[in-house]
């Protein structure tokens, strides 16, 4: 029976080639990631630096055991080939319950290992939870449309569109709403997502550590528009800060609801806008619009 | 493998089924509990139900699963007269049953207080109606067995498709049992 | 008038874009090729009476097969497409289309690829495998198995009838998210199309379910307890129970939201008290479940692999079956890690997170099985043996990020980005597309009594495996640079045209290891004479399907075997096979085309009822029910083969002993 299959033989030929192909691949997608920002693991506040840490400790803590499991793969599948007449061959061998409770042992183990750190950053990254700062922290509201953001700044009472500036090192509490279908507002420097929805209000602490400009988007499909609909959040000093609100406030445009209705129309790729003032609350009259209070639609 | 071998494995089969439909009204009520308060300024659960009607609808299911289990009593005995009798009371309880929801329905329509004024209507209309459109495919599996034992008689076959009816049949009461608890009475109390 | 006989069925609504003229062309062709090809050589009947209204399950099984094929072929044109556009589309350059075909492109390729590729290819193994495996001769409802096939059928021709009658596809993602699903945001006719294929498709796999349930539970040769059931039979089990589970939740979710399209309902409106986030539960509650639907037959299919080539007994059988049971029984309560991000509190995530999280236990305990089993065993690299050991690179890599995945707090980073979809198509890919592959070569001499070309399964292998890493590899990094998935352009700033570009070639690499397993199975039919098994049992089998001849009979076993103990065929060969002494009486389902009505019926209901044809929808409907009446009086359903029959085919067919 055996005789009729062709061996099948590892040289050390085929294993230098695959080390080769390994070393190859592995330049090529350093020169293809060049100079390009991997968001996920550069993290400009502590949401994002605490969130990215969570990510590589947890790959760190599996690589324990799938390093060994591959290893183990490779040389059984070496050691025990058809054609290595000298190996142990045992047919009707079946595991003890010594090796079945060490082969459930291992990976439970681990994976306890890994709910702890789960359930600690799931509550310590909570995005409701308010964060921890010298600095007071600052709401922004946010309204998801038809495809476009925008920011409502309530105690300044200025608003803005498809641009979201704020101070460094002060904790930023987004208020998230939609007036479209369902969105997801990320901004991957500062942190993770969360759901805009109509309707409803949700919520998403984020500092930045540091100045700068970091790219912000939509994440969850919402029609057309959607690669279009994304946003520049900018980092800056609190001075620098200030001054832009005043320039923003200097300018002379009013977002009233007649406007806002306008706004809200299906529209793409929308260039930052900036509104000096706001009239009423306008976050909430967004809310309601999809209460039963309003039924005039 | 002879039909009597079939017979059980027709059942459990047939059981297997009546737990998909369980899982489809599970998730019916998992809408409608999720619904059920989201009446957008439309009628509350309380201003529409009219517990009377919806008393006598249980009562009159009640009593068609009674006589279905009668009828099927006969079946077993193999008296074909009996059983298609009693069948037949079943088909009529079982109409009057479906009649009384329709007009509750056409009632509830009229006043404007259709499915599209509310997702706690429409979660309603939709729960309710899945069952009221079972209870029209049971009714019109009532009538072709009733022309079965009439041209065939009771043979195994006949009575192993009878007995598939009858467990549908108080499947459908006891999804009803809940509809009427969690539903009617619940939506009432509160 | 116009409307009441054609609904919203227009002139304007047929097909006018180049891609689906395209289709158009090229189904039209395909179809009238077809049709001159069985009118020249006479096959109508052949085909009718020995594959359309056949109910024996090695049949349905293939033509699951052939069909689950045809979709492959469209679910990767519109994987190349999206590549090709996603590829050029960055800066000034707007790509190949618009951001609204775009969106219908990568919806339908991922309902294609689950519903009818990889749910198509498992029932297609189920339905010619299970049978003989549990020593039966048929399922335990042969007309409720065609009529599943031929839904499965219909939900595959509703999914693609937009390039013909016209009209658009959904452009909602492949699981149609409210509320952009409802008629506010999407009026067109596509998210019906979706709604009626996916229906009439679910509804044949709801069938298929309590069929193989029942069949495995209730038709298993005598002596085969539970207990002494192949692998592949436990966790075909695992899966069907699944199925019976979660597809009725599809069933409901889809068709409230045909309510509310249809019938203005407010199930998952923005407004009037509608709940979006309803449907997000709904249909994930679902939809992860239906991923261990897939995965699970597959795991089936690497126990019965690793086995036989390692000529070993398969390793910690208990806790594979454990295993299995204990995945079905998790895969349940993890839906809402799909929605991490929809803010619901610490404590409901991090629970969630950890019933995904401990999923992996039972996952990495098979895996170590497998592993425990090549152990001290005479390993034979056949290509399943190396499809097996790509799945356990790639599946190893992919169940890293997904357990990264069920971290909520890493999650909000990695939710919706290209890290996502590279991970769970290392599951669907490394996990259950390369089991399927691993099947298919394993079980082909079965299916057709000749062995498949070795070399070129090799070359495909390589293939695979190096075009996999090198088109998933880039969607992990695009996703840790924060590419969003599902983008139809972005700003050359991002630096990310590099990394879909290298995507791309990945993809044209899997595209020759695919063209090399066709042209396998063509050289490989070709050499037939070279390739041809006479024993039956090419590979030194364990499990009771290499008992019988290759191809096996209509009637699978002369006599039905009698199981002793796990391994059936194996301790079989070790007391010594022996020929029956004498033969019986058989008896097997008739043909029916029942099936296939019921299935115009339901094709009909769902055409109907994406255009707003009211009438056509009524007929299609009492059609169905007609069809369902009549069944129910036929009593004439199976027909016997005498034994002399039977004694005459097996002296020619089997020449083993």
């Amino acid at each position: 029976m055996p005789g009729r299959y062709k061996k099948y033989k590892l040289s050390e030929h085929k294993l230098t080639c695959v080390s080769l192909i390994t070393a190859t691949v592995a330049l090529a997608l350093v020169l293809l990631i060049g100079k390009s920002n991997v968001a996920l693991l550069n993290p400009k506040g502590w949401v994002a630096w605490q969130e990215s840490k969570l990510i590589v400790q947890s790959v760190l803590i599996m690589l324990i055991v799938v390093i060994p499991t591959f290893a183990a793969a490779f040389f059984i599948s070496r050691k025990y080939r058809q054609s290595n007449v000298k190996a142990a061959y045992t047919p009707e061998a079946v595991n003890s319950r010594t090796t079945q409770i060490v082969l459930w042992a291992i990976p439970s183990v681990i994976v306890a290992v890994l709910i702890f750190k789960m359930w600690n950053g799931a509550h310590e990254l909570d995005p409701f939870r308010p964060l921890h700062a010298q600095e007071q922290p600052m709401t922004i509201q946010v309204v998801a449309l038809q495809w476009k953001w925008l920011f409502i700044y309530p105690d300044l009472n200025i608003a803005t569109v498809n641009f979201v500036q704020i101070p460094e090192s002060t904790p930023i509490n987004f208020e998230l709403t939609s007036d479209a279908p369902m969105n997801s507002f990320w901004i991957p420097s500062l942190g993770g997502q969360m759901y805009a929805m109509p309707g409803m209000a949700t919520k998403l602490q984020l500092i930045a550590d540091t100045t700068g400009d970091f790219a912000g988007s939509a994440a969850e499909i919402n029609g057309k528009g959607f690669a279009g609909m994304k946003f520049m959040a900018r980092s800056s000093s609190r001075g620098d800060f200030n001054t832009w609100v005043q320039s923003v406030q200097n300018s002379s445009s009013t977002l009233t609801w007649p406007d806002y209705e306008n706004l809200a129309k299906p529209s793409e790729n929308i260039q930052p806008a900036a509104y000096a003032s706001v009239q009423g609350d306008l976050f909430a009259q967004v809310m309601t619009k999809y209460m039963p209070e309003h039924t005039h639609q | 493998m002879h039909p009597e071998h079939n017979s059980g494995k027709y059942i459990f089969g047939f059981w297997v089924y009546l737990m998909t439909d369980l899982i489809m009204f599970a998730a019916l009520f998992a809408a409608f509990a999720a619904l059920r308060i989201s009446t957008f300024g439309g009628p509350t659960m309380k201003e529409i139900f009219d517990l009377p009607q919806i008393m006598i609808e249980t009562l009159i299911l009640l009593m068609s699963s009674f006589t279905c289990g009668l009828a099927m009593l006969a079946v077993f005995r193999g008296k074909k007269k009996l059983s298609f009798l009693w069948f037949g009371v079943t088909f009529i309880l079982g109409l009057a049953f479906l009649i009384l929801e329709l007009s509750e329905f056409r009632h509830l329509i009229n006043d404007g207080q259709s499915w599209t004024r509310s997702a706690f209507l429409s979660s309603y209309f939709a729960l309710v109606g899945t069952h009221g459109l079972h209870i029209a495919v049971g009714l019109l599996w009532i009538l072709v067995g009733l022309y079965q034992i009439k041209t065939r008689g009771l043979t195994p076959f006949i009575s192993s498709k009878l007995v598939r009816f009858s467990l549908f049949w108080h499947f459908l009461d006891i999804v009803w049992i809940f509809i009427f608890t969690f539903v009617y009475l619940m939506g009432v109390a509160t | 008038m116009r409307e009441l006989i054609f609904g919203k069925l227009t002139f304007d609504a047929l097909p006018h874009e180049w891609f689906t003229e395209g289709g158009t062309f090229f189904m039209t062709l395909t179809g009238l090729a077809l049709v001159i090809y069985l009118t020249y050589t006479k096959r109508w009947k052949w085909l009718w009476q020995t594959w359309m209204t056949s109910t024996d399950p090695k049949r349905v099984g293939i033509m699951y097969m052939v069909v689950a094929s045809a979709m492959f072929f469209r679910g990767a044109l519109d994987a190349a497409i999206i590549w090709l556009h996603q590829s050029l589309s960055s800066g000034s350059n707007p790509g190949i289309m618009n951001a609204d075909h775009f969106q219908q492109i990568f919806t339908a390729h991922g309902d294609i690829m689950v519903f009818f590729v990889t749910m198509g290819f498992l029932f297609g193994l189920l339905n010619y495998i299970v049978p003989l495996q549990i020593g039966a001769r048929d399922l335990a409802f042969p007309f409720l198995n065609t009529a599943g096939f031929w839904l499965y059928a219909a939900g595959a021709m509703l999914i693609n009838l937009f390039f013909v009658l016209g009209g658009d596809f959904a452009a909602t993602g492949w699981l149609a998210q409210a509320p952009l699903s409802e008629l506010q945001y999407s009026p067109g006719v596509g998210v019906d199309y979706w709604i009626w294929s996916l229906q009439v498709s679910g509804l044949g796999t709801l069938l298929g379910g309590i069929n193989f349930l029942v069949t495995i539970l209730k038709m298993r040769a005598p002596g085969m307890t539970l207990m002494r059931m192949p692998m592949f039979v436990w966790t075909s089990l695992c899966s069907m129970v699944l199925v019976i589970s979660i597809f009725p939740i599809l069933t409901i979710t889809i068709t409230l939201l045909w309510l509310d399209r249809y019938f203005g309902m407010h199930f998952f409106t923005t407004g009037f008290g509608g709940n979006p986030m309803l449907y997000t539960n709904l249909i994930w509650s679902w939809g992860h479940p239906e991923v261990y639907v897939l995965v699970l037959p597959a795991f089936g299919i690497y126990s019965e692999v690793v086995a036989t080539f390692s000529q070993k007994r398969l390793a910690g059988y208990g806790s594979l079956v454990g295993g299995a049971i204990g995945v079905t029984a998790f895969s349940v309560l993890v839906w809402l890690h799909h929605f991490f991000t929809m803010g619901a509190n610490a404590d409901v995530n991090a629970f969630f997170g950890m019933m995904t999280m401990i999923i992996a236990i039972p996952t990495g305990v098979q895996v170590f099985n497998w592993l425990a089993t090549m152990y001290r065993g005479r390993i034979r690299f056949t290509t399943p043996m190396k499809w097996f050991l790509g799945f356990v690179s790639t599946f190893t890599f992919g169940g890293m990020a997904g357990l990264l995945l069920a971290s909520p707090a890493a999650d909000f980073q990695l939710h919706n980005s290209l890290f996502l979809v590279a991970h769970f198509h290392t599951m669907i890919i490394g996990g259950a597309l390369f089991g399927i592959f691993a099947g298919i070569t394993y079980w082909f001499p079965k299916v057709t009594g000749i062995k498949l070309n070795e070399r070129l399964g090799t070359y495909a292998f390589w293939c695979w495996i190096v075009g996999f890493f090198t088109a998933f590899v880039p969607l992990y990094i695009l996703g840790l640079m924060g590419a969003t998935r599902r983008l139809d352009h972005y700003d050359t700033a991002t630096g990310w045209q590099k990394l879909f570009i290298t995507s791309g070639v990945g993809l044209l690499i899997i595209a020759l290891g695919t063209a090399i397993q066709v042209i396998q199975i063509v050289v490989s039919i070709r050499a037939r004479n070279k390739n041809r098994d006479e024993t039956g049992d090419p590979w030194n089998g364990r499990t009771l399907e290499w008992a019988t001849s290759s191809p096996p009979p209509h009637y699978n076993f002369a006599v039905i075997p009698k199981v002793e103990d796990r391994d059936a065929f194996w301790v079989m060969k070790q007391k010594g096979l022996t020929k029956p002494k004498r033969y019986e009486d058989i008896t097997l389902p008739k043909n029916t085309a029942s099936g296939i009505y019921l299935s115009i019926c339901a094709f009909l209901v769902g055409f109907a009822f994406v255009w707003h044809i009211n009438w056509l929808a009524i007929a299609g409907i009492i059609g169905g029910i007609a069809v369902v009446i009549i069944r129910s009086f036929d009593e004439e359903t199976e027909y016997v083969i005498p034994a002399a029959e039977i004694k005459r085919q097996e002296e020619r067919h089997a020449p083993r002993t």
